[in-house]
């Protein structure tokens, strides 16, 4: 029982299927069994959000959530987010706003505004940090973070 | 900081939970959200031979309007509290704690049931369910009851489920029409769990305190009624003597312990100043104004 649990997943709108241990992390299944190294892992245990993703539409954090949990289901990572030459617009933000330094966070916080902006007014920049506050970063002081997700709420909104 | 290796049912009926937990011998542990049981498994401070998800049983997640109250499946996820228009609409004060709990993706994750049952002396819907006099009704092999919030609670991380039992849903009782609510806590940061926090309820009859509830979290093992505030606000009209007087009365009613983050007695200090603050904002709302 504690191995061969067959796991469907849809990840970037491909489908993947593997058997795994139900012990292991989805945040791991993407890393190890698909390679998908984008999505990173900080602290494992929730509270740095570097590993969080969209599943079934929804900001998880991955390294909270079981492989097995997930399976039927589909995940958005940031690799399905843009290329280096083909940017998402939130990337271009991120860019444009030097809203990234190392790094290390950025794809958990490009997850994260996903989310924020399909779902949120983010009429004030206060909601926009509410939003953020469970994504940790060590290097920008989140003002460049916060006003890169500015500028796409303004993009969004067209104005 | 992997979990260790555990045997994985994803119950499809709460039966099917049901029959695997008594089976399991106290070795079987339940998932719904894994918002507090997955970081404890990384942490590999349980061990559990078996777990069993609740995510795909149908039925089990929902809000519903039930006699001028509500019954919330245990599965509700905090996301669907905090944007749900019943909940706005019948407790107003539930939907607008949630936005203090955790972060987007916690919430987004993170059930009723789980937070209930896992019962962390500072976590907010313990609290609320005790404000809100809620009904937590549990099934298991002997079938299923109905426990009062006020009992639920036994002490830190304890609650009065049995092991074999399964939180199903719970049972909100209608508020009276008008009343006033206050909620406030104070975290170091945004979405970490909170040092101390307090809610209210009040209900005037002209100006005088036809009901007045209050809980506090964070600052004693369980949440709390404090009834001595309660008897302090009843019947009266409420001015600044009232309110200082009901706040030293809930201060004086929790035992908090001496921690890494605060200190028993600012911890203390904090309930008197937030119960200040949620009677205040509840009197308002219940004379028709916005705090
Ligand atoms: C970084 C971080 C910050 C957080 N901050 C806060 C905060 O500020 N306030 C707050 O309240 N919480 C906070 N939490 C905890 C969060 O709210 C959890 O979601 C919640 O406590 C547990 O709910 P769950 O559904 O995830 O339960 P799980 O983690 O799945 O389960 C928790 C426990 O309850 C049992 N259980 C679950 N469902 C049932 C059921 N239906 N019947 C019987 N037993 C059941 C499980 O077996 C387990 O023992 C935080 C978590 C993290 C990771
Ligand atoms: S790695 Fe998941 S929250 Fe830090
Ligand atoms: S850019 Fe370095 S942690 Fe955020």
């Amino acid at each position: 029982m504690s191995g061969g649990h067959v796991v469907r997943l849809r990840v970037n709108g491909v489908d993947h299927e593997a058997e795994v241990e139900p012990r292991l992390l989805l945040v791991d299944f993407l890393r190890v069994q698909l390679g998908l190294t984008g999505t990173h892992v900080g602290c494992e245990h929730g509270v740095c959000g570097a590993c969080t993703v969209i599943l079934n539409g929804d900001s998880v954090r991955s390294c909270l959530c079981l492989a097995v949990e997930a399976d039927g289901g589909a995940v958005e990572t940031v690799e399905g987010l843009g290329r280096v030459d083909d940017l998402d617009p939130l990337q271009e933000a991120f860019r444009e706003h030097h809203a990234l330094q190392c790094g290390f966070c950025t794809p958990g916080m490009l997850m994260t505004g996903i989310d924020l902006l399909r779902k949120q007014p983010l009429a004030s920049d206060g909601e926009i940090r509410a939003g953020l506050s469970g994504n940790l970063c060590r290097c920008t002081g989140y003002q460049h973070i916060v006003r890169a997700i500015r500028a796409s709420v303004e993009a969004r909104d067209g104005d | 900081m992997k979990p260790p290796p555990f045997a994985y049912l994803a119950a499809g009926s709460l039966d099917e939970a049901i029959s695997a937990l008594a089976a399991g011998d106290g070795e079987a542990r339940l998932l719904a959200g894994g918002q507090s049981l997955m970081p404890m498994l990384n942490f590999r401070l349980l061990q559990p031979g078996l777990l069993i998800s609740l995510n795909r049983i149908p039925g089990l997640g929902g809000i519903t309007e039930n006699g001028g109250g509500l019954r919330i499946g245990a599965l509700t996820r905090h996301a669907e509290l905090e944007r749900s228009p019943l909940v706005a609409r019948h407790f107003p004060v539930l939907g607008a704690a949630m936005e203090h709990v955790a972060h987007l993706a916690i919430r987004n994750r993170g059930t009723i049931g789980g937070s209930l049952c896992h019962a962390d002396p500072a976590a907010e819907l313990p609290m609320l369910m005790c404000l809100l006099d809620a009904g937590i009704t549990a099934q298991g092999p002997a079938g299923e009851r109905t426990l009062a919030a006020a009992e639920f609670f036994l002490g830190a991380l304890t609650t009065a489920l049995a092991e074999d039992e399964i939180v199903t849903a719970i049972e909100l009782p209608a508020l009276a029409e008008g009343c006033g609510w206050g909620f406030e806590e104070m975290a170091r940061r945004s979405g970490d769990f909170a040092l101390a926090g307090a809610a209210a309820i009040i209900s005037l009859t002209g100006d005088r305190v036809s009901e007045a509830r209050l809980a506090v979290m964070g600052a004693h093992p369980t949440p709390l009624r404090v009834a001595a505030a309660e008897a302090l606000l009843r019947d009266q009209t409420i001015d600044e003597d009232t309110v200082r007087a009901a706040a030293e009365a809930a201060a004086a009613a929790v035992e908090p312990d001496n921690d890494l983050h605060a200190s028993a007695d600012y911890r203390r200090h904090l309930i008197g100043v937030l119960t200040a603050r949620v009677l205040r904002a509840a009197l308002r709302r219940a004379q028709g104004e916005t705090p």
